[in-house]
């Protein structure tokens, strides 16, 4: 299948290019990009004018909620909404149920993954058996099985002792560990941002320094273990100020954060929206300036959807009784075109941060497009607008903070290893 | 910021919260309250505002005086009063908040009170029946987790506009565990709201929430500064839970520091009043000797408490 995707503004972060060029694609492959290959003929042609091309997005944090949680989605639904969202790789975390701690449970995340054939799935490994925070998993075995990374999900680990354990071990096979930075006692109970608006509603409270505690540990860690650690989800002004300060120092980190925290705070929680449960708890208005400012100036390596898709039953309830979490593959690349638009940044600052970035971070060769690369393009109408609402969506979870939300950048056509599994 | 309580003439839909109601619908309900007392007097002490109407007591939370002064306030308005004590375990046995609202929307509920252990719970309901287009059914707050009891803090504000006339004078102090006290937080915005020039909080750090201060008030560690020159003193109750573990050693210690002593409470202006929401812990918040002592007004706040409830339930009937 050879397919030529014409006349779009083809954007490629990783390699600094932006201009209008047609994207040569074959054998699941980029071919060439601006002129044909020798003797080319299409067998089918994709008008791009007056859109972008650009490399499949790619998503550190998207829970696919397989396996055990398929009331709320399945695989097929939640990779239908990926493509539909213009991402083609996804990393998952481990907090399935049971856990992603065993080889045969990600060879079959794997193998459904593969047999769906629409995107590729990136299984994170959990860090300790049962995501239990006691036993490290067989992480050699793990990792042959297809774990990319291996992580505590949102059960941060309570023992120093056994985190230690985990990073050296990990370190010792290069393995890379994924780790959201939280004390687990700061934190007990809480679920918004220890500040004003969780006062007046008389809502349990996170500190924002069971985050900066959190990450002073783990770097002492890094520094005694070398591993290579990505911190998932940022969420405060001290955060950022803390990474910087480590990449700075020479640590081997790297850093996200949900679009969710790019554009809201506490206060969108207004009269307890309970769309707004997140973990991380939305923090203050400071907190957001700073995770953005951290995201222009490269502190903040990538933005990540942290898709979670939650049924309705779970969200109407009062606000600490319902389930966090969000959907957000579909939403991930209109909302980064947000960012960029509102922080004057150019639309290829705001794909390096969930194509290039990402890539970076899983150690793949993905995220680009020269000649070569696996053919996971993603071609959408920068301008094209649209509202937010339950039938707009392909997941199977429907509750988001931006529900009502007019947004422009709409997906037309996504490409993986060179063939189109989405169009609209 | 959308005020979920108000209808769209700005009239009182549901009572959910104090924050962000008007002071003059306020007013209203402590002005209206004033003859309800006085009905509470009579032989006959009934008046028939809501002859019809079914009023649901829902408390998911355990409560007798709250609970028993409603349904009080409903009957002596005539209404029907149904009591329901669902307790804690109702959502183990399968039905939700919701789905238990829907039902008693099916036996013809005119006005739900709504107690639950979780902040926002009355609002949850609020808005459930709005999208159901049920918004004719009225919700009143009967205490919702640590976020707000506006009647008991309308109550509060007739207490003290009973003894003290105005607000805009006026130096409270609210003594005692603030985090927990949806009391303190309603009473806060309704003080706030009615210019009171001068509200304080007085507790140990463990027991106040960060940025207590954006709700307008000024915070006192030390008991002894933070009562001087007072007009009002509220003291919070402490829940036994709370008296020994990370947040206080112990109920002996709480009362050295925190409790409200004769000698304490010389402090305040000579003609203070001490208030508390009730139920009293004597000896761990409050001494026995300013309990029942003279600038005690407890009992006469239970008294008020019936008669704003009366109008704070026919305010909302006849929107």
């Amino acid at each position: 299948m050879k397919i030529e995707i014409r006349n779009g503004r083809l954007i490629d972060p990783m390699h600094g290019v932006d201009r209008k060029a047609s994207l040569y694609v074959a054998a699941g492959k980029v071919a060439a990009v601006g002129e044909p290959p020798a003797g080319w003929h299409a067998n089918r042609v994709l008008d791009a004018a007056g859109l972008v091309v650009c490399p499949g997005l790619i998503d550190l944090s998207a829970r696919l909620r397989e396996p055990g949680f398929e009331y709320k989605a399945t695989l097929e639904s939640e990779v239908a909404a990926a493509i539909a969202g213009g991402v083609t790789s996804l990393a998952c975390p481990p907090d399935t149920d049971p856990p992603l701690d065993e080889p045969g449970l990600v060879e079959m995340l794997k193998h459904r993954a593969r047999s769906l054939n629409q995107a590729h799935v990136y299984p994170i490994g959990a860090l300790t058996v049962g995501l239990k925070g006691d036993t490290i998993t067989e992480m050699g075995e793990l990792a042959h099985a297809g774990c990319i990374a291996f992580s505590q999900a949102d059960a941060a680990l309570a023992d120093t002792q056994v985190l230690l354990r985990a990073l050296q071990y990990a370190a010792t096979f290069g393995y890379r560990v994924w780790l959201r930075p939280q004390d687990i006692h700061l934190a007990r109970g809480g679920v918004a941002h220890d500040g004003e608006v969780a006062t007046r509603l008389g809502l349990p409270a996170i500190p924002a320094f069971a985050e900066t505690i959190a990450l002073d540990t783990i770097f002492e860690l890094v520094r005694a273990t070398g591993v290579r650690v990505h911190l998932a989800r940022l969420s405060t002004h001290d955060g950022v100020v803390r990474v910087r300060a480590a990449k700075k120092a020479g640590l081997p980190v790297t850093c996200d954060v949900a679009i969710h925290h790019v554009h809201l705070c506490d206060v969108d929680i207004g009269w307890f929206n309970a769309h707004c449960h997140l973990i991380p708890p939305l923090r203050g208005t400071r907190d957001r300036a700073a995770l953005r400012a951290g995201l222009v100036d490269g502190t903040v390596d990538l933005i990540c959807s942290d898709h979670t898709p939650v049924d309705d039953d779970a969200k109407q309830l009062p606000f600490a009784e319902a389930e966090p979490g969000a959907t957000a593959l579909e939403l991930l690349l209109p909302l980064t075109l947000k960012w960029a638009r509102e922080e004057k940044l150019p639309l290829s600052a705001a794909l390096d941060r969930i194509t290039a970035a990402p890539a970076r971070v899983l150690g793949l060769d993905a995220g680009h497009l020269a000649p070569g690369a696996d053919a996971d393009v993603c071609v959408f109408d920068p301008e094209l607008h649209w509202v937010v609402e339950p039938s707009a969506l392909r997941s199977q979870g429907k509750n988001t903070p931006f529900l009502g939300l007019e947004l422009s950048g709409k997906v037309r056509y996504t490409l993986v290893g060179g063939q189109v599994v989405h169009e609209a | 910021m959308h005020n979920p309580q108000l209808n769209a003439d700005g009239e009182l839909q549901h009572l959910l919260t104090l924050e962000g109601l008007p002071s003059e619908i306020i007013g209203r309900v402590l002005d209206t309250a004033v003859p309800f007392v006085s009905i509470a007097e009579r032989d006959v002490k009934k008046v028939p505002l809501l002859r019809g109407k079914t009023v649901f007591n829902l408390f998911f939370e355990n409560s007798t005086r709250t609970r028993t002064t409603f349904e009080i306030a409903a009957k002596r308005l005539s209404a029907d009063v149904i009591n329901l004590n669902i307790g804690v375990s109702s959502t183990t046995k399968g039905e939700t908040l919701l789905d238990t609202i829907d039902n008693l929307v099916a036996m013809n509920a005119d006005m739900f009170i709504v107690r639950h252990g979780q902040s926002g719970a009355p609002h949850l309901i609020a808005q459930h029946l709005s999208a159901t287009h049920r918004s004719h059914i009225h919700v009143v707050n009967a205490g919702d987790g640590r976020h707000g009891h506006p009647t008991q803090g309308l109550l509060d504000l007739f207490t003290i506009r009973h003894y003290k006339r105005d607000f805009r004078e006026l130096t409270v102090a609210i003594v005692g565990d603030v985090l927990h006290s949806r009391v303190a937080r309603s009473l806060i915005h309704g003080l706030t709201t009615l210019g009171t020039p001068e509200v304080r909080v007085i507790g140990p750090q463990t027991l106040l929430p960060t940025a207590v201060e954006a709700l307008g008030v000024h915070v006192f560690h030390d008991m002894r500064r933070g009562l001087a020159g007072c007009d009002v003193v509220v003291m919070l109750r402490l829940q036994s839970e709370r008296m020994k573990g990370s947040l206080l050693p112990s109920a002996g210690e709480f009362f050295k520091h925190y409790g409200l002593t004769v000698e304490k409470l010389k402090l305040a202006k000579p003609d203070a009043i001490v208030m508390h929401p009730g139920p009293m812990n004597r000896g761990v918040e409050i001494d026995s000797a300013v309990a029942d002592g003279t600038h005690s007004v407890i009992l006469p706040q239970v008294t008020f408490g019936i008669a704003v409830r009366m109008a704070v339930m026919s305010i909302l009937a006849g929107n």
